[in-house]
């Protein structure tokens, strides 16, 4: 592996549009991911942001964090507001009430936020085509309000509302595949990212932008507090996810898929497990059981790319 | 200049919305809206509105759009009823806290269940406190003269609110009548193009929807409240000032017949009409009855009601809702509430009816006023009763 310390932060864009001084956890992945996003985002952008970490932790009255024209309103329906300011300002543009530029319209919400209670809504834009990037900043699970499970939380792993126990491996279902889900929907653009690899991340987001029509981006980000890890094992930990295939960096453009983080051996996933407390209750076979399954899923993913090429 | 010309309510109410020019219409199918958004979709697709029409997939969404759309300072229109109301029933909040100028119709509707497509007043009950102005019209006309109106208030920078125009579903909604749409000269000399403040702009950044800490909740809340009391005074002006220009005149509360009466109804929305006649023909009998109709729901008029009820012996309410274990009309209940510490004050009857799409004839409000009269006098053990009802 590159020693990216050395050379990313010299060629990442110096322009910040989430300024330092907000609430973020220490270690908080999320956070940064958002920052990196907002790098190649620039400012002629409007964001909604459904209700969540990035929302609680950057708005309080009368203070915010951003310095592009932002707006919360509700939890499950960031998606359909997005869709509204993109046709606020179309129609406003057509009719010369405003003058034609290419703002763009990003919607940002949380795994809970677009794998459940927003689905309806991000489905129903994705399909109606907005012009606007979607982004997840998926964390797996409810962490704003205790860390609790969402349909993004990984099998296996201990939320408080799906506590391992005696009767109980924790979570019981697998982990919801919304990059698909948002492929099905045909849209030009979808991609995963994770803010452990910052220069993929920004390209990603650039192209999410720069697509016309519906762009989805699901930004895998490790969260201490929820995971229970320590605060500097962020990156790591992001970067074991894609090692050891837990989470797959791939892109999808008009249907065409690209793995574009392939390492040449998989590393064994409970090498990203056991820095994490949720998952430290499982046994070694359960474990492998976990790992058999996700080694299928991502020699799937790869056919997907291969039969196409 | 427009014509008079007979046309479909809902129609009509489309047509008001292409003279007003909108920008956006976000909306998802319900009975008995599905006329006014049909036609708008068919005034896009034929190009004659030039505005962006979503077909979200749920209310939910339309309202959350209407919330994006207007906030990027666009003019905003939906309409729903019934369930769509209760679906977007969180948005309503929020639209109202963020004094975003959406204008939605109402085509009001039974809330399930039983599943019941026709019309009375529970869904708009249901977001008496969602701090949306709301108003409720009683024939075709009004419907279109209070659409163009909403805009105008909606929108006015002195309001910021958005506004619930309340039409009967069917009973009004699908109803063919003689109705003079203004033309979009004509609106244009009335209702100015929108000038939303602060929209969201990339060239000067504003934060919606923060969150508030208990430190500065109760002030925003307080803020809200003087914004809608404050918006009184500039919906009476709009008012006014449409009728100067197109010669029909609105007010809070209307008065049909009430000169000497002793005894007044009141009601709300296109039962009005209905009760109209139940008036004369009482009148025609020496019977000193009146009715009045309450037009603004919200903000609440309560200096002219407590005017139009002086020396007033009775009132009788009918609600087209009712609210189940408490009160019964949830109208009554509020008018009570507006009365109760004043010196000279009329007995209030309750009376809860028309549910679901039921009629109730001319000889039904002879019946409610009759038995209204008898409870005054005599008392009665329920806090309300349920007109018409088989047990």
């Amino acid at each position: 592996m590159i020693n990216s310390s050395v050379y990313v932060p010299r060629i990442l864009p110096e322009l910040e549009s989430f300024t330092p001084g907000h609430r973020a956890c220490v270690g908080c992945g999320e956070v940064l991911a958002l920052r990196l996003a907002f790098k190649a985002i620039g400012r002629d952008a409007i964001v909604a942001n459904a209700t969540g970490c990035m929302e609680i932790i950057a708005s309080q009255l009368p203070y915010t964090n951003w310095k592009v024209p932002w707006i919360h309103t509700l939890f499950e329906n960031t998606a359909a507001v997005a869709s509204g300011i993109e046709a606020g300002l179309k129609a406003k543009m057509r009719k010369g009430h405003l003058p034609r530029r290419d703002t763009r319209v990003v919607a940002i919400a949380g795994d809970g936020g677009t794998a459940d209670i927003g689905f309806q809504a991000l489905s129903g834009a994705l399909e109606r085509g907005h012009n606007f990037l979607y982004i997840c900043f998926d964390n797996e699970g409810y962490m704003n309000t205790g860390i609790q499970r969402s349909s993004a939380t990984p099998y296996g792993a201990t939320t408080t509302t799906s506590p391992a126990g005696k009767q109980s491996i924790g979570q019981f279902t697998w982990k919801k595949d919304m990059p698909g889900i948002a492929v099905a929907h045909n849209i030009p653009y979808v991609a995963t990212a994770c803010p452990s690899y910052p220069v993929d991340l920004i390209d990603k987001v650039k192209k999410g932008v720069e697509t016309k029509g519906p762009a989805y981006i699901h930004i895998f980000s490790g969260c201490p507090t929820g995971w229970g890890c320590a605060s500097d094992l962020t990156i790591k930990l992001g970067r074991l996810a894609v090692e050891t295939g837990a989470f797959p960096i791939y892109e999808v453009e008009n249907g065409r898929y690209t793995v574009n983080i392939t390492p040449e051996k998989l590393k064994p996933v409970k090498d990203y497990m056991k820095p994490q407390r949720r998952f430290r209750h499982l046994t070694e076979d359960a474990v492998k059981e976990i790992e058999k399954r996700l080694r299928e899923e991502y020699h799937k993913l790869l056919e997907k790319a291969e039969c196409q090429s | 200049m427009a014509e008079r010309a007979g046309i479909e309510t809902s129609v009509a109410i489309g047509d008001a919305v292409k003279a007003a020019d909108a920008d956006v219409i976000a909306a998802y199918p319900i009975t008995p809206q599905t006329h006014i958004v049909e036609h708008l979709a068919e005034l896009v697709a034929n190009g004659e509105l030039d505005a962006e029409y979503i077909p979200v997939e749920s209310e939910h969404s339309a309202m959350s759009a209407c919330l994006g759309s207007a906030a990027a300072g666009a003019r905003t229109f939906t309409a729903s009823a019934g369930q769509g109301i209760e679906l977007m029933h969180e948005v309503l909040y929020v639209a109202s806290a963020m004094r975003l100028p959406i204008v939605m119709a109402v085509t009001n509707r039974a809330v399930s269940s039983p599943l019941s497509v026709w019309g009375d007043h529970s869904d708009v009950m249901s977001c008496r406190d969602v701090g949306w102005i709301q108003v409720f019209v009683e024939n075709g006309q009004e419907a279109v003269d209070h659409t163009i109106c909403a805009f105008r208030i909606a929108e006015d920078n002195n309001v910021l609110l958005p506004v619930m125009v309340n039409l009967d579903g069917f009973h009004l909604s699908h109803v063919i009548e003689p109705i003079t749409v203004p033309d979009r000269e004509e609106v244009e000399k009335y209702l100015p193009p929108n000038s939303y403040p602060l929209p969201l702009n990339p060239d000067k950044p504003v934060a919606m929807g923060d969150f508030a800490p208990p430190f500065i909740f109760t002030e925003a809340k307080w803020a809200q409240e003087m914004n809608i009391r404050k918006s009184y005074d500039h919906i009476i002006k709009a008012w006014q000032e449409f009728g100067e220009q197109f010669g029909r005149h609105y007010h809070p509360v209307e008065h049909y017949r009430t000169e000497g009466a002793t005894t007044l109804l009141l009601t709300m929305g296109s039962f009005s009409e209905t009760a109209m006649t139940a008036i004369d023909s009482m009148r025609e009998k020496g019977e000193k009855v009146g009715l009045i109709r309450l037009r603004l729901w919200r903000p609440f008029p309560f200096e002219e009601l407590r005017k139009a009820l002086k020396g007033v012996d009775t009132l009788v309410v009918l609600d087209r809702a009712i609210s189940v274990g408490g009160p019964g009309g949830p109208v009554a209940s509020e008018v009570k509430a507006a009365l109760y510490n004043q010196k000279d004050r009329p007995s209030v009857v309750s009376f809860v009816g028309g549910l679901g799409g039921r009629d109730v004839t001319r000889e039904g409000f002879e019946t409610i006023i009759n038995r209204g009269r008898e409870i005054a006098e005599k008392g009665s053990e329920n806090e309300f009763e349920i007109h018409g009802v088989r047990e």
